[in-house]
């Protein structure tokens, strides 16, 4: 049976962003971002704040722009052929598609953990190392070393490949790869760390690991997760906010948003009648 | 009514029979190319097999310092220029005597090679002392007598078909019974540059030539071919007019005839910057540009094979597009990018058409020195012995080939090691 209520979705009005947007302790603040792939439009005029230390969930439905949304945070977006952006990103108060603005300098301060675990072919240690092989961060083989060692620990990996440093990084499990990549992304201390959908290819004991991982991770980091699971956003996050085909439609603390949604669509949502 | 299985089962013994029919094509197809192939390496390893054998005479040779025209200083430069041939005259005089006329005589001189007065003097240069001694010598035998005795020469066909004539027959089973014609291995073959006499020729020159060429068209080709993969792959602007126009250019070069670069090479390199012609240098310069769309192609295939995913981990940590490319991208391409520039050197190494534009098809004797020295390659030199009229040719020209296909079949070999070497798992 198709169930025809989920085409009133189509028939709800939304006017600007509900809920509370904006915080006082911003890292990242967003205004009037509207993002373009060629003459089609992704994201419309979206507002929204990421505080300092805490994480943020983007949910919503396949398509609605919170990957894209997220991807403008470090400008991973530009490498994507005819995609560009309007509006402003702000990153500690500097605008971060400023013309000044390195972006080799703006993804080491954002670092990123992508859908699908993707270590490079190399040692676990090489996939670890080469972020701050890259930096200069290390001085010696020995504060590489270190620095590799504390990664891995971070990231909750080191007792399960302290043995095996040497070994192929590909040949780890998928939740162990996933932490592989966490770890050599804050090998480079990042300020912020994006992750989207890092745990949509694992199975439930490798995301609740990592679930704990980002929570532990967040009393240093600032992060913000792209997630299809409702159930995770309220485990870890403290804020959430829902697009809806390209718009932002709700953003709030995160029990508020599961428990009293303003938005008749976040509700929708939420409930489980679409997306 | 009929149910869906029935439906089903129906419609798949026709589908089992399909399944079937097209293993059989594939099978035969396979069994057919197998056929070809053997016949064609078994019918070239037929003929070419004899080169590797050459027909060695044993002559006794009074070294006369009178007929050497010496005095008795035996200078180096004396030494050098004395008359060794008429000292190799006279001493198959000795051993047939009695040979009557001009073509006789003549016919004598030609039992055995002219390289057996070079041989001579230089036994002479290195020990004096056997001037005006006899001395037992294992010379070349002339390419007909070589012939015969590799089952060439038919006895029972008239004298006038013949190659040997009767009274020559008369001499070489005169010195086959004194077991004086020996078939020893054709070292020769394979230290010896090109020569009029077949006993002689040999193919160093032509495998140097060839390897210089393919030394100066991979040092081209290859950083040339790769850097424009890796540009037009990682960094030209996608749905660009002018990226997209270099492309079907690409493309098209890939399919333009071989000799057309040769003649753009006469034109260019020759007519225009004077690169000297017949040499390694220009060989590797036109065959440089017969392979470029080989390796452009093939490398931007493995290029585009990596996965995206490689790029982005990269990008996310911070790195340049250049280091991206070139810590990950590229060593992740390398298998296939050397698989292609290895396709592509095969293919320069069998090629003629295009050589023959810019002179390398001119006989030279000379082993080259370098890539500026004159020489042929191997399929050059294939095509000139296939020209020649002697029968002592033919052999020597599959052997040619045999050569040819056991470099062709290296170099694929070191293909797959390299490709083993370089392959990585994801």
């Amino acid at each position: 049976m198709i169930n025809i209520e989920k085409r009133e979705e189509f028939d709800i009005e939304i006017n600007g962003t509900v809920g509370k947007p904006f915080v006082d302790s911003a890292k990242f603040s967003a205004r009037n971002v509207d993002v373009f792939y060629g003459d089609e439009q992704a994201i419309f005029d979206a507002n929204i704040d990421i505080g300092k230390n805490q994480i943020i969930a983007m949910i919503g439905p396949s398509g609605c722009g919170k990957s894209t949304f997220l991807r403008c945070l470090n400008r991973m977006n530009d490498t994507i052929q005819g995609c560009h952006m309007r509006g402003e990103i702000t990153l500690d108060g500097e605008d971060i598609y400023h013309k000044q603005q390195d972006p080799v300098l703006l993804r080491a301060r954002v670092g990123m953990v992508f859908q699908k675990p993707n270590p490079f072919p190399k040692s676990i240690y090489d996939n670890v190392a080469y972020g701050a092989k890259l930096h200069g961060l290390a001085a010696s083989k020995i504060e590489l070393d270190e620095l590799v060692e504390k990664s891995l620990i971070r990231a909750g990996l080191f007792k399960e490949v302290k043995d095996s440093l040497h070994k192929p990084g590909t040949g780890l499990s998928g939740g162990q790869q996933q932490r592989l990549c966490i770890a050599r992304t804050i090998a480079i201390d990042p300020e912020v760390i994006l992750m989207d959908e890092p745990t949509s290819a694992l199975d439930p004991i490798a995301t609740a690991v990592i679930e704990e991982l980002m929570i532990d991770l967040s009393k240093k980091y600032t992060i913000a997760i792209v997630t299809h699971s409702m159930q995770q956003a309220a485990r870890v996050s403290q804020r959430t906010a829902y697009f809806h085909m390209g718009q932002l439609v709700e953003v709030n603390d995160t029990n508020t948003v599961f428990t009293n949604p303003e938005h008749q669509l976040t509700e929708n949502y939420i409930t489980g009648r679409f997306g | 009514m009929i149910k869906n299985t029935e439906k089903i089962k129906i419609k798949l013994q026709k589908r089992y029979a399909k399944e079937r029919r097209f293993k059989l094509y594939g099978i035969s197809a396979i069994v057919i190319s197998i056929a070809f192939l053997l016949s064609l390496l078994v019918n070239i390893s037929v003929t070419g097999l004899p080169a590797f054998q050459q027909t060695y005479v044993k002559i006794d040779i009074n070294i006369d310092s009178e007929l050497l025209n010496l005095n008795h200083q035996y200078s180096e430069q004396e030494l050098f220029r004395a008359d060794y041939s008429q000292v190799i005259k006279q001493s198959l005089k000795d051993f047939f005597p009695g040979v009557e006329g001009r073509k006789q005589k003549r016919a004598l001189r030609q039992l055995v090679s002219k390289s057996a007065a070079y041989q001579l003097r230089d036994l002479v240069i290195a020990k004096p002392h056997v001037i005006n001694t006899r001395q037992s010598l294992w010379v070349l035998a002339r390419d007909d007598v070589d012939v015969f005795m590799k089952g060439g020469i038919d006895r029972s066909l008239p004298e006038s078909d013949r190659r040997l004539k009767d009274f020559q027959l008369v001499w070489v089973d005169k010195l086959l019974a004194e077991n004086r014609l020996e078939k020893r291995f054709n070292i020769g073959f394979f230290t010896e540059g090109d020569s009029r006499e077949p006993e002689q020729a040999g193919i160093k020159g032509a495998m140097v030539g060839s390897l210089l060429t393919m030394l100066v068209t991979m040092l081209l080709s290859f950083p040339i071919g790769v850097s424009a993969a890796i540009y037009l792959e990682e960094f030209a602007p996608k749905n660009n007019k002018w990226v997209d126009l270099i492309e079907i250019n690409i493309n098209n070069l890939a399919a333009v005839p071989s000799i057309v670069f040769g003649l753009l090479g006469l034109a260019v390199f020759i007519g225009l910057f004077g690169v000297p012609r017949s040499v390694p240098l220009i060989g590797g310069l036109v065959l440089t540009l017969m392979t470029l769309p080989t390796i452009i192609i093939t490398s931007r295939a493995a290029l585009k094979a990596v996965p995206p995913s490689i790029r982005e981990a990269a990008l996310g940590l911070g790195a340049s597009r250049v280091q991206t490319t070139f810590h990950h991208v590229v060593p992740a391409a390398m298998p296939g990018i050397l698989t292609g520039t290895i396709i592509g050197m095969a293919q320069a190494l069998g090629e003629t058409a295009p050589l023959l534009m810019i002179g390398m098809v001119a006989f030279v004797a000379d082993v080259p020195q370098g890539i500026t020295d004159p020489s042929t390659v191997l399929p050059v030199q294939i095509y000139l012995w296939s020209d020649s009229p002697e029968r002592a040719f033919t052999e020597r020209t599959s052997a040619a080939i045999m050569v040819l296909l056991g470099f062709l079949i290296v170099m694929n070999f070191l293909a797959v090691i390299m490709r083993k070497k370089f392959e990585k798992k994801w």
